[in-house]
């Protein structure tokens, strides 16, 4: 067996009398990247906010790289486990130099050699030195989601959690950052979970899917399984028929159903 | 590490090389924000009038030994209540003081009130109101509940309960006036921190691991800053008005000790014969609080980095 | 109806002159669905909210020509163009939590879209509105004209808006984002729904969006837009022949379901494009 570097058993989380998550188990292998669809509301962000250890209230068994999690983390957990958010414009700090937020995590954690590793990290992103003295506002969307990568791994952890991080970005810049994270992941050999509601682009980088729906993972499949469409659970082939449909329409110009709009039927 | 251009012989260099697209180090670019900022208040001439005119009162209340041509408590009951001559610039008072000599002397312990009351008060506004803000919970329903207390009291009555508890005079009015000024503050600056608690940038510092001293100190609290500058500003005037209440009251400075507010009134009588007995100080506390809250205007708009 | 759009400009004022983020489009809108797609910044959402003059203050505005049937839009007054905003265009915005009043019940909201424009008694209002809520396919509409928006999920709330844009009667419908906040699933349920709409009461239909693929399915037409221009011109049917490099690179550069790769093909932009 593959050495788990996550691990979630019974995971439940509430939100005052409403289970926002019931009874999520789920493991990702070291080195591994899995995904979590499902619509808003369906738990998916939640569960990863839980990992990251921003969500305190929750019940179940918690393992991350091996040691049992507490609500609480230690502060070593924080440099180990980093997460990069949906939206690049929220997730700076609007007064901060980028220098400012790439240094914090190294001044918090104590580490030496603060100016080179600013440094490289810039690199790494393939962001320009200039930037370094910039304030986020000065940066394009596609950038900005560069510096949350780059203060994600700055204190270079093993496991990345992602929640929606090209969500927010045009399609052109999507692509970067795409392939930014896939370079990343096979140089550093990273642990990724990634939280979203594009299947494509969750399949695109995760090879483990889980689908949520109303705080529950309904269906957990494999890369493979989900582009072929080998699929059990009626949400997860209603977000498998549509990404499809519009795929063919791009390819060929025709959509199989016929008439366009004609897709994706939703049973209720 | 860069080296510095020398100033004197070159001022050019050092222009670019504070204006720069790409600093070296750290403290170019820090040293080029500033220039940046300085250079873009420099543009806003309402916020450059505000500030030259307080440097002008600042300079001119710390040279008042100089620029008096009257001992400050010198009476002359012979010559009371006289318009503005040769011999007196700015007419006499009701004891025959000059009232230039009077008025330069009174900046010194106006405005030294209003600044001591400012530096006493932002500082625990800002710590309560970011505290309560950001722990929440017990924390902050108990500091809420202390400041509700101090601002359930008319803030004249207070500073003058306080005043009487401890002893008249400058020092014990500052206090008072400290102690009934900062709840303002401290509730703007809790609302603040509740907005800005919830985002991303604050959920990512939180996952740096730092602590939550850290958080609130660096993170949170210089974004409260700009907002407390203004209210700060738009208070100078309440806060100088509070002061010449005490003062009236003789709580506040003790005669013969000039101060603006006290000068006020303890001539308002005059105000329909020998209008320019009150009016003279009432100027003086109208121009620095409009200097002031031109200057709390300007810096609000330059300490936010998106105005760049 | 026809609108009709010669060599749109909208210009913002900056510190160093004057940036244009619209820059000389034409169109022509019948009725039809016309979508057009571009990413921030490409001037999108401005060409479409001139069409209603709603622009930002600061915002100038010039053409050749524009006009909504017979009724000069440059030169329009603000009276002249509250006839036309709601009553015969309506707008559909990206997020319905902001465009819904959130004190108001939405009945009573859709109701008073209708009495504005075609008179009538509360209680007939009301009844439209029900009537109105059971077209956009919601399946209480009693209860749903009785609720509040922020009791509404995401893809309700847009109901909500779309039937309350129906109220007058427009026609033609502007879509600036409509779905980009909902979820793949109930993005298509929404489109479906205005797509249906459309052709249902022979509408007009101009649909802004980023996602190239969504709006080519939807529409009939695509005008792609790049940095304040139209660089490209397609019937939706012909997407995969496109020849613009800039739309062959926004098709490319998605992650595919059924054609995994291991590197996403990287759009290298042409400054000729600005040309």
């Amino acid at each position: 067996m593959a050495r788990l570097m996550i691990e979630v058993d019974g995971l439940r989380v509430r939100f005052g009398k409403v289970d926002a998550v019931r009874s999520v188990s789920l493991s990702v292998e070291k080195g591994s990247s899995f995904g979590l669809v499902g619509e808003s509301g369906s738990g998916k962000s939640t569960v990863l906010r839980v990992l990251a250890g921003l969500n305190p209230n929750w019940s179940g068994h918690l393992h991350i790289a091996g040691e049992e999690q507490k609500p609480q983390r230690a502060k070593d957990f924080f440099r180990r486990v980093q997460m990069v958010f949906q939206d690049p414009y929220g997730s700076l700090h609007p007064h901060q130099t980028i220098d400012r937020t790439l240094s914090e995590p190294l001044v918090v954690h104590g580490f030496d050699g603060i100016d080179t590793r600013v440094r490289k990290a810039l690199e790494e992103v393939s962001l320009p030195a200039a930037a370094r003295f910039r304030y986020p506002h000065q940066l394009s969307g596609g950038q900005r989601q560069r510096v949350a990568i780059a203060r994600a791994l700055i204190s270079e952890p093993e496991v990345l959690l992602l929640d929606e991080p090209t969500s927010a970005l045009d399609v052109s810049v999507q692509a970067e950052v795409l392939n930014l994270l896939s370079d990343l992941r096979s140089a550093r050999s990273l642990t990724y979970v990634m939280v979203g509601h594009n299947l494509a682009v969750v399949t695109h980088l995760c090879s483990r899917i889980a689908v949520m729906q109303s705080g529950e993972i309904v269906e957990t499949v494999s890369a493979e399984d989900l582009r072929v469409g080998n699929l059990t659970h009626p949400h997860t082939t209603d977000l498998h028929t549509f990404g499809v449909e519009l795929e063919e329409l791009m390819q060929t110009g025709n959509s199989p159903t016929g008439r366009p709009g004609q897709i994706a039927s939703r049973k209720n | 590490m860069s080296t510095y251009p020398v100033t004197a012989d070159s001022p050019a260099p050092l222009r670019s090389w504070l204006l720069t697209d790409s600093p070296d180090s750290r403290r170019q670019a820090a040293w080029g924000g500033a220039y940046r900022r300085w250079l873009q208040f420099r543009r806003n001439r309402l916020a450059m009038t505000g500030f030259v005119t307080v440097v002008l009162l600042i300079l001119a209340a710390l040279a008042a030994p100089l620029l008096a041509t009257h001992a400050p408590g010198a009476q002359d009951l012979a010559r009371r209540l006289e318009p503005p001559s040769t011999a007196h610039w700015l007419g006499t008072d009701e004891l025959g003081r000059d009232l230039y000599s009077r008025l330069l002397y009174g900046g010194r312990v106006t405005l030294g009130m209003v600044v001591s009351v400012v530096l006493l008060v932002a500082p625990i506004g800002l710590a309560v109101g970011t505290v309560a803000g950001y722990a929440g919970g017990l924390a902050d329903r108990i500091l809420m509940r202390i400041t509700d207390v101090f601002l359930a009291f008319p803030r004249l009555v207070l500073a003058l309960a306080f005043v009487a508890a401890l002893r008249p005079g400058v020092t014990s009015a500052v206090i008072a006036i400290a102690l009934t000024a900062w709840p303002p503050f401290a509730l703007l600056a809790r609302a603040e921190t509740l907005a800005i608690r919830k985002t991303d940038y604050i959920a990512a510092a939180r996952l740096t691991g730092a602590s939550p001293a850290r958080i609130v100190l660096r993170h949170i609290a210089p974004l409260c800053l700009s907002s407390l500058i203004v209210r700060v500003a738009l208070d100078m005037s309440g806060i100088i008005m509070t002061a010449a209440g005490l003062g009236f009251l003789g709580m506040g400075a003790q005669s013969p000790m000039p101060e603006w507010g006290t000068m006020i009134a303890t001539t308002r009588g005059y105000i329909l014969d020998q209008w320019w007995v009150p009016t003279i100080p009432g100027i003086a506390i109208l121009v620095a609080s409009l200097a002031f809250n031109l200057l709390g205007d300007g810096l609000r708009d330059v300490l936010d980095p998106k105005q760049e | 109806m026809q609108i009709d759009v010669r060599n749109l400009r909208v210009a913002f004022p900056a510190p160093h002159g004057v940036v244009e983020a619209v820059r000389g489009v034409s169109l022509t809108i019948g009725q039809e669905k016309l979508g057009i797609v571009g990413e921030s910044g490409s001037g999108k959402s401005l060409t479409a909210r001139s069409l209603l003059k709603l622009l930002p203050k600061q915002a100038r505005l010039s053409a050749d020509r524009l006009t909504f049937d017979d009724i000069d839009i440059l030169n329009a007054d603000e009276r002249t163009m509250r006839r036309i905003r709601g009553k015969r265009a309506g707008l559909i915005m990206q997020d319905p939590k902001y465009s819904l009043n959130a004190v108001m019940t939405t009945g009573a909201q859709i109701a008073e879209a209708w009495r504005a424009h075609r008179g009538g008694s509360r209680k007939l209002a009301h009844e439209a509105a029900v009537d109105l809520l059971a077209q956009v396919q919601i399946r209480d509409p009693k209860r749903v004209a009785d609720s509040y928006p922020h009791e509404l999920s995401g893809g309700m709330g847009q109901r909500v808006m779309i039937a309350m844009m129906l109220a007058p009667g427009p026609e033609i419908l502007i879509a600036d984002e409509p779905t980009s906040a909902l979820d793949a699933t109930v993005q298509a349920e929404i489109m479906r729904l205005i797509e249906d709409l459309v052709s249902r009461r022979g509408m007009g239909l101009v649909l802004i969006s980023h996602d190239l693929p969504l709006v080519s399915h939807f529409c009939d037409r695509v005008l792609v837009m790049y940095s304040g221009r139209v660089v490209e011109e397609l019937r939706a049917s012909e997407l995969a022949r496109a020849q613009h490099p800039y739309t062959q690179g926004l098709l490319g550069g998605l992650p595919s379901l059924t054609r995994p790769v291991a590197q996403l093909k990287v759009m290298e932009r042409d400054p000729a494009w600005l040309a």
